[in-house]
């Protein structure tokens, strides 16, 4: 019997795509030579020129990494597993490397150049508050979850409802008459059981927004109402935190993301309509899969945002109309005379946002619990 | 002036559920008059009593806001599209 090697997936192109090679065992620098006398050109990956191990790539005997043993002189067996696993370059700490069981789940966004193991390293460092565990909110999470995004905060007070299933994937048949924040909870562990998803079950009002917002570095909004949606664009400026915005209704999308001083949802609607004007989902209906674009499209650029890559939706208000599949992208600038974020500020501090918006009191169910 | 205007979510129920439509008018406001028109009801979704334009619909000339612009007032030229873009809240 002999040694098996795990090749990550970025170096399987060296490998003849080959997850595992197996060769005679010694020390893992015996082991090395051998996959390289077969696969000629792996040592290029796995040493430098002074043929050393580099900072970012940790080799793993039996789940336990080499630094802590005897390097590349350390004894490998019959039946021992080895593994190369690229991480961060710059002299991380082992403990903070990414394991193997992370390389692998996340290898297809680590192959990537603009990702690569540091990128995955920002995310799993990266914390991401969701505002609704609705349609929106749905695929956000899920898609945060998948992607190793390491905090994933949640804010919802809402029970999961029959009517939500056409629509919200975190939550399923069975979870109808569970808290929202439950059926998150779980269907995210499900998927991915290295995030820490954390758990707000409470409406979100101007006396707890500050607090709950101030743990977070990038507010997602999924709030199925103007007064949340007011009252988390107030808060997330105030606190300086990137604000990445979606909405939804019948078969409409809008999306965009709100930097600080770059414009806010103020400067786009600097009002809020008369209650009863705009409809609610639960009035007027909505496609279900348009919460898929729109939540996909609030991912990804939450994504981007954690990895600094790419052109962000800054500045720009992003129209999808599903009935013409028809994507239209306005200009949204920053209004000068805006009472949160222009020249003279009167909005200083958090509002009652039931009063702006002319709404009742937060009693009704679906109240910023992401589309009931 | 004939202009393709979009209508989006809401307010396509004021103009027979119609997503896009043409219509004539020199400036936002004659345009929205040419609509109204056709389709009574359809200008109090837009602006208010004086005129104005209300601060929860939004009216892009291309991919402008006209309230960076001339507001009711801009102008529209040969070959323009306008978008109205009501606020949506659903999530």
């Amino acid at each position: 019997m002999a040694v098996s090697v795990y090749i990550p997936q970025p170096f399987r192109r060296f490998t003849a795509n080959r997850e595992y090679v197996e060769v005679d065992g010694g020390d893992v620098a015996g082991v090395l030579d051998a996959v390289n006398a077969r696969y000629p050109g792996f040592d290029m990956l796995v040493y430098d020129r002074e043929r050393r191990v580099p900072a970012h790539i940790n080799i793993y005997v039996n789940n336990q990494e080499i630094h802590e043993l005897d390097g590349v002189s350390t004894a490998v067996a019959d039946g021992d597993q080895v593994a190369v696993i690229p991480a961060l370059a710059g002299g991380a700490a082992p403990s903070t490397a990414l394991n193997p069981d992370e390389a692998m789940r996340y290898s297809r966004h680590i192959i990537m150049p603009q990702v690569g193991s540091i990128g995955q390293r920002q995310l799993r460092n990266a914390k991401v508050l969701i505002v609704g565990a609705g349609g929106l909110g749905s695929p956000v999470a899920i898609y945060l979850a998948l992607a190793g995004v390491g905090t994933v905060g949640l804010v919802d007070f809402d029970v999961v409802d029959l009517s939500n299933l056409q629509r919200q994937l975190l939550h399923q048949t069975e979870d109808v008459g569970r808290t929202k924040l439950d059926s998150a909870v779980d269907t995210l562990h499900a998927y991915n059981p290295h995030v820490r998803v954390v758990t707000h079950p409470a409406p979100l009002h101007s006396e707890n927004a500050m607090e709950i917002i101030g743990d977070y570095e990038i507010v997602v909004n999924g709030a199925d109402n103007f007064a949340t949606r007011y009252l988390v664009n107030d808060a997330a400026y105030l606190l300086g935190k990137t604000l990445v915005d979606g909405s939804i209704l019948l078969f409409d999308g809008q999306a965009t993301v709100f930097k600080p001083g770059e414009g806010c949802y103020r400067c786009l609607y600097p009002a809020p309509p008369p209650p009863g004007l705009v409809p609610s989902c639960a009035e007027a209906g909505v496609l279900g899969a348009i919460t898929g674009i729109v939540g996909s499209i609030q991912a990804t650029e939450v994504f981007k945002q954690v990895l600094d890559i790419g052109r962000p939706l800054v500045g720009r208000l992003l129209l999808i109309d599903a009935l013409t599949m028809e994507f239209r992208e306005m200009k949204l600038r920053r209004d000068p005379a805006c009472p949160l974020c222009g020249d003279e500020p009167t909005v200083t501090e958090l509002i009652d946002y039931d009063a702006f918006c002319g709404s009742p009191p937060l009693e009704a169910p679906a109240a910023n619990g992401g589309g009931h | 002036m004939e202009v393709r205007v979009n209508v989006t979510s809401v307010i396509q129920k004021t103009v027979g559920g119609q997503r896009a439509l043409t219509a004539e008018g020199g400036t936002i406001a004659e345009l929205i008059d040419d609509i109204e028109r056709r389709y009574p009801g359809f200008r109090e979704q837009l602006v208010d009593d004086g005129g104005e334009l209300h601060r929860f619909v939004n009216v892009y000339l291309n991919d402008e806001d006209v309230r960076f612009m001339d507001g009711a007032q801009t102008a529209l030229s040969e070959g323009d599209e306008v978008s109205i873009l009501p606020a949506l809240a659903g999530g």
